[in-house]
């Protein structure tokens, strides 16, 4: 029904009650609701779109939000740690309506089936150009995560998003994936592709020599005769959660003395808006809202936080507004400014969803799309197998999407345990799909995908999850990472959340047997960020399992227990 | 940045030795002076914080805004974190930088004189998550900052 318009569509369904097709009362609401979505009147005279973490997903996809998100110490209760009703609650979303899908996991399959797929990139043009028609000067942000995330992305070396980013209008971006290409082709794309067309931004990278700037810290424009600055901050522990190899000159980190720095020389060129384009994840920019002083809006992504409401920091030279987008091209934010006597006077801020069927195709990148597609259409569109249950990876411990790969993993390599890394990306597939190899490579899509098999101690095993549980759940955000959890297959264990570093981890079992620290288990896992590890692509490791299965029954999804998160709202 | 490309070019040229040569010859780094300083064997060779504080005498040092410790909060490499200290105190005449967790704490120990600015830059190696402390002496004063750098095995981001 992409092309349907409501009246059609109401048409459609006295139709189908006459024909005696049974309709819910949510299939109605479905249709009620269309037209207005995207009513959005301008407000004020500066305006920023904002899309982040949409991963290479250039088509159509259905995206499930997580059950589990918790929010540990001062995090504890506050978005984004709200998941499902507590999450609609603190933003006043009805439940069982279009935007409650968007924004929860709930009742998930059957409302995806009701409201269709989201994001593609032909889709969020065609929003786009509606929003920029109606918002003369108006900026399109990219946060980065856009290179990587699927199979065409990969093989292209992050040239189709390239191209597909100049085509919607990107104006300028910040990153964390694209380092994954290395740093050579990094460069390549800014000197050949990006120049005049696209600023890639990032105060906080800096060469490990001199520390010097690597890149532009922010650019400047005049949108409707008034100043502004966008200021971009790329993921600041890329070397740490990605190899290091890839960009072995580079140097990262927060940096907020500089940020403040960046902050004061563009108001002292006369800014009178400052909007952070940022990689830091959520948390990570509530809290460095509270200590950098000057920006009107932190706009960032990481986490794949769809927060429907900025949240107000209050900080010594004001306030920040502290928003997140989403992922996986599933949402466009729309800020707004009335910016007058050299002041901002007031704002209005949207996460938009995009609904495929709401907002049909644009013909200019659907046909780019097509063409991008068009030499690898056999291998992208070849079935592996089909699902019986619903497949996901989001959420803080596992996902079913990740116990598919870690029992293909341990069933190929033999291994006692598994270990697959906690990725945010990766698209959802409804029960009863056919699993393609392109579905495949939406989890999969890296350069360093080796799978790997190795023998390792149980003290050792037990250093790894207190080392990425730290990651996740430190009660300092500066001091986190912005992934998921580790997902763990094979053996079972407990997790205490709130406890200190180094003890949130307890009960290790094998087989309902006890760990044992100086016993060697056979681990296998994949994505390793070693420069000397080998092994052959994590997607052929599970293609071939899938292609043996045929039909893959509803996994069994391995969680730890929890300790302390009874009443938690970041969990179902 | 072609303003890096330059600076980097100048100094391949110049080559490190003879950039660091043409500072020893004007006197700004003394090789003779550096080593005939006291060697605090006691301090260097304690094996935990309290022992390196008490071999120099930091016992009771407080903590003092001015004396600006800059490391990161995750290391990229733990076998080569950069720490920074800058101290801001008058009359600052030493400056030691501890790894609390390391074997041998005290990593470095700088003497200030004839009002050299009191600002150094190091790489140090730090086995584990570790608490990095600064300690700078002015005034027979002592002062103390601190802070934590977290060293990871890395991977599973984003």
């Amino acid at each position: 029904m992409s092309s349907m318009n409501r009246r059609e569509f109401l048409q459609m369904l006295a139709a189908a009650s006459v024909a005696g097709v049974a309709l819910d009362s949510r299939s109605l609401l479905a249709a009620e609701n269309a037209d207005a979505l995207y009513e959005l009147p301008k407000f004020g005279n500066v305006h920023f779109m904002h899309f982040t973490d949409c991963h290479a997903q250039l088509l159509p996809i259905w995206f499930r939000e997580p059950s589990v998100n918790l929010g540990i110490g001062g995090a504890f209760g506050k978005a984004p740690h709200l998941v499902g009703e507590h999450l609609l609650k603190a933003f006043n979303i009805k439940p069982g309506t279009r935007e409650a899908h968007a924004f929860t996991y709930l009742d998930f399959a059957e409302a995806a089936r009701i409201y269709g797929k989201v994001g593609g990139f032909a889709h969020l043009a065609t929003l786009v150009k509606r929003l920029r028609g109606q918002r003369p000067g108006a900026l399109l942000l990219d946060g980065g995560d856009t290179w990587q995330g699927s199979a065409t992305a990969l093989w292209s070396k992050g040239q189709d998003m390239v191209d597909a980013c100049k085509l919607l209008g990107v104006d300028m971006m910040s990153a964390h994936w694209e380092f994954t290409l290395g740093d050579k082709r990094v460069q390549e794309i800014i000197d050949k592709d990006l120049k005049g067309r696209i600023e890639f931004l990032a105060q906080n990278v800096k060469t490990t020599d001199f520390g010097d700037p690597v890149f532009p810290p922010y650019a400047m424009r005049e949108m409707n005769g008034v100043q502004v600055a966008v200021i971009g901050q790329a993921f600041p522990y890329t070397p740490i959660a990605n190899p290091r190899y890839m960009i072995p000159d580079w140097t990262f980190g927060i940096q907020d003395e500089n940020m403040q720095k960046m902050v004061n020389e563009v108001r002292a060129k006369g800014a009178k808006v400052v909007i952070v384009l940022s990689h830091n994840g959520m948390d990570v920019d509530l809290k460095m809202a509270t200590r950098v002083t000057g920006i009107n809006a932190i706009m960032g992504g990481h986490t794949h936080d769809g927060v429907p409401q900025p949240i107000t920091v209050k900080n010594s030279g004001g306030q920040t507004l502290v928003t997140n987008a989403g992922s996986n091209g599933k949402f466009l934010a729309v800020l707004d400014f009335d910016v007058r006597n050299d002041k901002v006077q007031d704002f209005r801020y949207k996460l938009l969803p995009v609904f495929s069927n709401l907002l049909p195709a644009d013909p200019g990148m659907a046909a780019y799309i097509d063409k991008v597609r068009a030499p690898h259409i056999t291998r992208l569109e070849e079935q592996l197998a089909v699902t019986e249950g619903l497949l996901y990876r989001r959420g803080n411990f596992n996902g079913s999407w990740d116990q598919l790969i870690l029992d293909a993993l341990m069933d190929v390599k033999g291994a006692d345990i598994g270990f697959s890394p906690g990725f945010r990306w990766g698209t959802t597939l409804l029960p009863g799909s056919a699993i393609t190899f392109e579905h495949l490579m939406d989890q999969t899509a890296i350069t360093y995908p080796y799978a790997t098999l190795n023998e390792m101690k149980g003290e050792r095993v037990k250093v790894v999850l207190e080392d990425i549980a730290d990651n996740l759940y430190n009660p300092d955000p500066y001091y986190q990472q912005g992934g998921d959890m580790v997902r763990v297959g094979g053996m079972s264990y407990t997790c205490d959340p709130n406890a200190k570093a180094g003890n949130r981890i307890s009960d290790m079992r094998l087989n309902g047997k006890p760990i044992m620290a100086g016993k060697t288990y056979k681990v296998a896992g994949w994505a390793p960020v070693d420069p000397t590890a080998k092994g052959e692509p994590i997607w052929e490791v599970v293609g071939d399992w899938l292609k043996d299965k045929k039909t893959v029954s509803a996994r069994k999804v391995n969680v730890p227990k929890l300790i302390g998160m009874k009443g938690n709202p970041g969990i179902a | 940045m072609e303003m890096n490309v330059t600076r980097r070019t100048v100094l391949r040229g110049a080559g490190s030795l003879g950039a660091l040569s043409a500072l020893i010859a004007a006197g700004a780094l003394k090789p003779a002076a550096v080593f005939a300083a006291e060697w605090n064997k006691g301090a260097f060779e304690a094996r935990d914080s309290a022992g390196v504080l008490k071999s120099i005498g930091a016992e009771s040092a407080t903590e003092n805004n001015k004396l600006v410790l800059k490391v990161p909060d995750i290391a990229e490499n733990g076998a080569v974190v950069p720490v920074e200290v800058v101290s801001g105190i008058p009359n600052t005449t030493s400056i030691a930088i501890l790894v609390e967790k390391n074997p041998l704490p005290l990593s470095a120990y700088f003497d200030f004189s004839n009002g050299a600015l009191p600002e150094v830059a190091v790489r140090l190696k730090l086995g584990q998550t570790s608490l990095i402390k600064a300690v700078a002496k002015a005034d027979g004063k002592f002062f103390i900052a601190q802070k934590e750098v977290k060293v990871t095995v890395g991977g599973c981001g984003g």
